[in-house]
């Protein structure tokens, strides 16, 4: 895959919940397109439609209305089978809450994502090690989630997400949950994996911190995007 | 399904207290049930090598008039030894015995019983016929059970007057000396029967070479149409064993049945507390790449590994548990006697690998289900709403 190759096309994309007898639109015509290697943020006050667009994307969801394309599928089209295949193959999850394993130990809640992908034994250890290394937490790799800090179970939540090396990494608030300096090394982090690996990071965020890092600004109001800006 | 089993494994002991509760009511109703099948079985199977032993031996030919549950048929009842039961009576491979009406009078009273007329030097039967030889021609020797005794309030030496009607219909009485009172666990040549020599019986009533019943030793293993006779076989005779041992164990079954039903609704309150406590995890396992089915196929197996813990946990303390039951036996009180067909007084358990093997099965199939209905649940469950920690 090339950079500046086209990963996520969305066309007039529609999301609306029904709200008892009304209706909460949470998307409104929302036309995008991100490419390999992006670093790139969604933005705006909550309620705005950034989780729930990142949710279409991640094909945990599905639209009303619209189209999604991501990695060459139509995630309104897929089954659910075909839709967790696509996460499992092309797309890392960062959520605000870490949402790591609480019985598995940071070692093996990476692991996990290569045990789904039937990676082989030796190259599962070594590909876990390297995950590890990047977000630097090998020397904890047998604590559980219990044992480490916020920002330690964040990193894990990291190497678990790029582990298989998906094209895409969505990050729903990952920096909310952490104090300054932990936001700052997760960001350095995440920040190094897209230069070094070239993997199209997207986040969700009102974090002024997380702002400063990003490439890429889209700034959603309402459901719409009201702005679209590439930061030099 | 490694990958599930391993998953599946961790989840399970990392649930920790919860687990454990549900895998010792579990192990309580493995071991429940093997030790009352296999005390039944043991009870069955003791039931019918005694009657074997005392009564019935390898089968039994029946004159064709003869009904044990009529005793109004017992004057016609009889006949003719055939010529092929007499060789193998002659070759100490069948032994017959004559049945007739009487009427006991011990100490003023008076006891309907079937007279029981048996060779004394037959060696067919586990029977203490021998008691029954006599030289005094006067004298007629008697042998009872013991439940017989204790009714009629008779012991050994006493003498009682015996009633009895001969093969043209006339009434006829002489007296009898007890010589000797059996224990039998089978009841069935006890209450209600006194048994004299069958040379004697065929005297008393003219009913010269006739039998009622020619029993078969158990090696005889020959079972020809015979006229005017009727072979049952041991399946037949021990039919009743079968169907009281089968009516008995519906009964034990219900204690296992709730056992089993508690350890269920346990295994099925902690897959429905886990699934909503879990559905956070739920929604992550989604979001890692997970359908709902592997989720599913997950809990379900997390659900059913109750059932092979539980089967690990009973055989570490139902082994040795069971193994002395098997050894030891379990005593039998007195009461028991009642009971309806012969009862030892230790019953030894028979534990069998089929035994094992079924009731292991079957908890495992009943864990996998009642761990499976809950898990349906996931199916229903949006991705973005797990992750949430909503339940729809």
């Amino acid at each position: 895959m090339r950079k500046g190759e086209i990963l996520i096309e969305t066309k007039d994309l529609v999301k609306i919940y029904p709200m008892g007898r009304h209706e909460l639109v949470a998307l409104n015509r929302v036309n995008l397109i991100f490419r390999k290697g992006e670093f790139a943020g969604l933005v705006g006050p909550s309620g705005s439609g950034k989780t729930t667009l990142l949710n279409i994307i991640g094909s945990l969801d599905l639209p009303t209305s619209g189209s999604a394309v991501v990695m060459e599928r139509r995630v309104e089209e897929l089954s659910h089978k075909e839709a967790a295949r696509l996460r499992n193959e092309h797309i890392g999850f960062i959520f605000q809450t870490f949402n790591l394993l609480p019985y598995y130990t940071a070692y093996e809640n990476v692991e996990f994502p290569l045990l789904l992908l039937k990676v082989s034994a030796s190259e599962r250890r070594r590909r876990v090690m390297e995950a590890l290394d990047w977000v630097r937490l090998a020397d904890r790799a047998s604590s559980r989630p219990a044992q480490l800090s916020g920002g330690e179970c964040q990193r894990v939540a990291i190497a678990r997400a790029i582990v298989k090396q998906p094209a895409i990494i969505l990050a729903d608030e990952p920096t909310a949950n952490l104090d300054a300096e932990n936001s700052h090394n997760i960001l350095q982090i995440m920040a190094e994996l897209n230069h070094e690996l070239g993997t199209t990071f997207i986040f969700a965020t009102h974090d002024e911190k997380v702002i400063s890092y990003l490439k890429r600004k889209i700034t959603l109001f309402d459901g719409r995007v009201v702005k679209d800006e590439i930061i030099s | 399904m490694k990958l599930y089993l391993k998953l599946a494994w961790r989840n399970l002991l990392a649930a920790g207290l919860r687990t454990w509760l549900n895998v010792i009511v579990l192990s309580f109703a493995f071991v429940a049930i093997i030790w009352s099948q296999g005390l039944y079985r043991g009870l069955s199977r003791q039931a019918a090598q005694a009657m074997m032993e005392a009564e019935i031996g390898g089968g039994q030919y029946w004159h064709e008039n003869y009904d044990p549950y009529n005793p109004l048929t017992l004057d016609k009842a009889h006949g003719l030894v055939p010529a092929s039961l007499a060789k193998l009576i002659e070759e100490g491979k069948a032994t017959a015995i004559l049945i007739v009406q009487g009427t006991l009078y011990p100490k003023g009273r008076f006891f309907p019983v079937l007279i029981k007329g048996i060779e004394p030097r037959q060696k067919v039967l586990l029977f203490p016929s021998k008691y029954l030889e006599t030289s005094n021609p006067d004298e007629i020797p008697a042998v009872m059970g013991s439940r017989m005794a204790n009714t009629c309030n008779l012991k050994i030496g006493d003498t009682v007057t015996l009633r009895w009607r001969d093969k043209s219909g006339a009434f006829d009485a002489r007296e009898l000396r007890l010589v000797h009172v059996m224990r039998t666990t089978v009841q069935s040549i006890d209450q209600g029967q006194v048994w004299i020599s069958l040379d004697r019986l065929r005297k008393l009533t003219g009913l010269e070479n006739e039998a009622t019943v020619v029993t078969l030793a158990r090696e005889a293993n020959w079972a020809e149409e015979i006229p005017g006779w009727s072979f049952k076989s041991l399946d037949f005779l021990l039919k009743d064993i079968d169907e009281v041992v089968r009516s008995k164990n519906i009964g034990a079954s219900i204690v296992y049945i709730v056992l089993l039903s508690l350890a269920m609704l346990a295994i099925f309150d902690t897959q429905v507390l886990s699934i909503w406590r879990r559905r956070k995890e739920i929604g992550t396992l989604m979001a890692l790449g997970m359908t709902r089915s592997q989720v599913i196929k997950l809990f379900t197996l997390e659900g059913a590994l109750h059932g092979v813990l539980a089967a690990a946990v009973a055989a570490i303390y139902g082994f040795p548990l069971l193994s002395l039951f098997a050894r030891k036996g379990l005593g039998m009180p007195e009461v028991v006697d009642s009971y309806g067909f012969a009862l030892g007084e230790r019953i030894l358990p028979v534990y069998s690998a089929s035994l094992i093997a079924g009731t292991a099965l079957l908890v495992m199939l009943v864990t996998t289900i009642v761990s499976f209905l809950p898990t349906r649940q996931i199916a229903k469950l949006k991705p973005t709403e797990a992750l949430r920690g909503k339940i729809t």
